[in-house]
């Protein structure tokens, strides 16, 4: 497959992982941080931290957008879902994700209509289908998603879809990787930024992790010689800067199209982010223009009051202050098919990905 | 579902042949070696590309027969119909069952019907059992060495692939169809020219990777296997990559995997290759004394980690 092959090709991959060996001061820890979900996954399933030296340490960053969703958005979800007029439209890795005292795939048992899409297209589409029951559709994700659920929006006032509308969940990277930079219990050397996330927000607003926090940044696609050869340039940089590694993807801009759909739809918010609190700037809201289309203004959901297990330490898991094996649950009590924390959920959690693919023996 | 049968059921029905948990299980009828087995088909859509609910059941009970060195001699067949089901469509998949059985060489003997409500069932279920005659005995998982090879029959994931994209109406570049086809010739083929196969089991539900679990699950020895050597279609990677699956993990049902001593996996592939259904087989591992239990994956990269069974479903990912 072209733009796949050429990325796990082994030859390239020896040669970035012994030019990574010879780069590092065998006297220092690295300590780099994978920031999206897709990089700690590739990382585990092409096992690559087999392949770097002990003072190389990744750390599994906050960009998996379902772990870092609250448990008080789940619960509206699944406030929402039992109402007999809704039809709950999402993704499939928030399906088994448990909010405080049920989850959308327990819900569905019981009768609830919960249906899964691939994509904005196919909610919108269930929507046409369904004109006497409202599709509510789980936006969650970040800027890699954000521009399809305002399209999506966009599209629905355009052909006067009334039955449609979108549960708002949804953040934004840097004033997150802010926080982390800001946090002292986490010590990062440098950040392998989000490939796609940066398709569309370009270079510019990672600037001043460089400039202010002195990290070092590589913008990353998602293959194993991306990611190796990304490594390497955090090792390799001397002044802290922002690179791009993922040139094939990322001009320096980002996509303004996508940007200004996100711009047009939502305004930034104030949002909270599981396991770091409330983080400013964050996350969006829909604009007050397009509230016929924003679930909570529509329905006002008020489920319970939110709790979360004591024991589940993904918060900490999410900042990389800590390993899933630190945990009590990890794999005890948490487990791919009955989580606890959302850190095992989402195929793209720091616990799943330790849980399926760590090399134990 | 592996714990559910061990927690709810083996202990209740304990007995010696259950225990193996073998894909049929093989037993003595007076002189003769028996071997017997039963499955339940459910499958939603029941028509998809390469095949249907109808030839499944057939072929998936001849493939539970033929990975236990049996001859399929006779196949029962237990329909449960929604009432309401379309009567061409009915047509379509007895003429679909007949079909598959002459395909593999087998009669369906006996049979029965059962209308229900509608929404009591989805469509029609089907479920068939075989019984079929042992002509290579020793098929054993004790009989397997550390050194053994393992062998693959076909690339992987194709059947999921197939039901998944026709089920959510995906389309891809590459249309993939479900490898869904008897395995008793194949199979049949292999046991000819060697008398050192040690195991064998075709990968269904949870794909290569829950098989080769199965396999080691509290052995004495490991497999490891190289990603680069097992065989994944185009369609397959492509619908994989997209929906952020892993196509180890991906159903088929019409594929074999073999295991067998070294010495002999030359002639067992050349074998394989003479038939249609074998024509890319090929070496994808080797059982190890390191790691007793555990399946590790030498990955494409170079890497190492560990090849789990998979705990519940995929899930496609957001990004």
């Amino acid at each position: 497959m072209k733009y796949v092959d050429e990325f796990r090709d082994r030859k390239i991959i020896d040669k970035l992982a012994s030019e990574i060996r010879e780069a590092v001061d065998p006297g220092r820890q690295y300590n780099i941080m994978e920031v999206c979900g897709t990089h700690t996954m590739n990382v585990f399933r092409f096992g690559l931290r087999s392949l770097l030296t002990p003072n190389i340490n990744l750390i599994s960053g906050p960009g998996c957008p379902v772990c870092v969703t609250p448990n008080e958005y789940l619960d509206k979800a699944i406030w929402l879902a039992g109402r007999n007029d809704i039809i709950i439209a999402t993704f499939g890795d928030m399906f088994r994700v448990p909010g405080s005292y049920s989850s959308l795939e327990k819900e569905k048992v019981k009768g609830n209509a919960i249906k899964m899409v691939y994509s904005t297209t196919d909610a919108l589409a269930l929507a046409r289908k369904n004109p006497r029951q409202e599709v509510v559709f789980l936006g969650i994700g970040f800027e890699t998603t954000i521009p399809t659920v305002a399209q999506s929006i966009i599209a629905a006032k355009r052909e006067g879809i009334k039955n449609y509308s979108v549960l708002c969940g949804h953040k934004t990277m840097p004033a997150a990787l802010k926080a982390i930079a800001e946090d002292k219990k986490i010590r990062v050397d440098g950040f392998l930024l989000p490939g796609h996330v940066s398709a569309v927000i370009g270079a510019a607003p990672y600037v001043f992790l460089a400039k202010k926090y002195c990290k070092r940044c590589v913008i990353t696609g998602f293959e194993p010689a991306d990611i190796l050869q990304a490594i390497l340039m955090v090792v390799r940089q001397k002044t802290p800067r922002v690179e791009i590694q993922y040139t094939r993807i990322i001009a320096g801009s980002g996509n303004f199209l996508a940007r200004k759909s996100i711009e047009r739809v939502f305004k930034k918010s104030a949002a909270e982010w599981r396991g770091m609190g409330k983080i400013k700037d964050s996350g969006l809201e829909i604009r007050p223009e397009f509230k016929d289309y924003d679930a909570d203004v529509k329905f006002k959901p008020k489920p319970k009051k939110a709790r979360e297990n004591k024991a589940c330490i993904c918060g900490d898991v999410i900042k990389g202050v800590k390993k899933p094996a630190d945990c009590k649950l990890f794999g005890k009590i948490c487990n791919p098919i009955s989580p606890v924390g959302s850190c095992m959920v989402s195929s793209e959690g720091t616990c799943s990905a330790y849980y399926k693919y760590s090399y134990k023996l | 579902m592996h714990d559910l049968i061990d927690s709810v059921f083996i202990g209740k029905f304990d007995n010696k042949i259950l225990r193996r948990k073998d894909d049929s299980a093989v037993f003595n009828v007076g002189k003769k070696r028996i071997a017997f087995t039963t499955d339940s088909y459910v499958v939603n859509p029941i028509f998809f590309p390469g095949g249907d609910i109808g030839s499944l059941a057939i072929y998936g009970t001849v493939n539970d027969l033929s990975v236990c060195g049996a001859r399929p001699l006779a196949i029962s067949l237990g329909l449960i119909i929604e009432e309401g089901l379309d009567r061409n469509v009915l047509e379509k998949i007895a003429a679909s069952i007949a079909d598959a059985a002459k395909r593999s060489g087998v009669d369906i003997v006996t049979g029965d019907t059962k209308v229900v409500e509608k929404g009591s069932c989805d469509k029609i279920f089907i479920n068939t059992s075989g019984i079929g005659e042992v002509y290579y005995g020793g098929l054993s998982l004790e009989r397997i060495k550390s050194g053994d090879v393992v062998i693959v029959s076909g690339s992987v994931g194709k059947h999921a692939v197939s039901v998944l994209s026709k089920r959510e109406g995906m389309e891809f570049r590459t249309k993939t169809k479900s490898d869904s086809a008897p395995l008793n010739g194949l199979i049949f083929n292999i046991l000819k020219v060697s008398n050192k196969v040690r195991f064998m089991r075709d990968p269904t539900r949870g794909g290569l990777a829950t098989t080769l679990n199965e396999i080691v699950e509290g052995r004495n020895f490991g497999i490891s296997v190289d990603e680069k050597d097992v065989p994944v279609s185009g369609g397959v990677r492509e619908a994989c990559e997209m929906l952020g699956f892993d196509p180890l993990y991906m159903a088929c049902e019409g594929r074999a995997i073999v295991i067998a001593a070294k010495e002999d996996a030359k002639n067992i592939l050349n074998a394989m290759r003479r038939n249609k259904k074998g024509r890319i087989a090929a070496v994808i591992g080797q059982i190890t004394k390191e790691h007793k239990g555990r399946v590790i994956l030498n990955t494409r990269a170079g890497g190492k980690r560990s090849l789990d069974m998979l705990a519940g479903e995929q899930l496609p990912r957001i990004c």
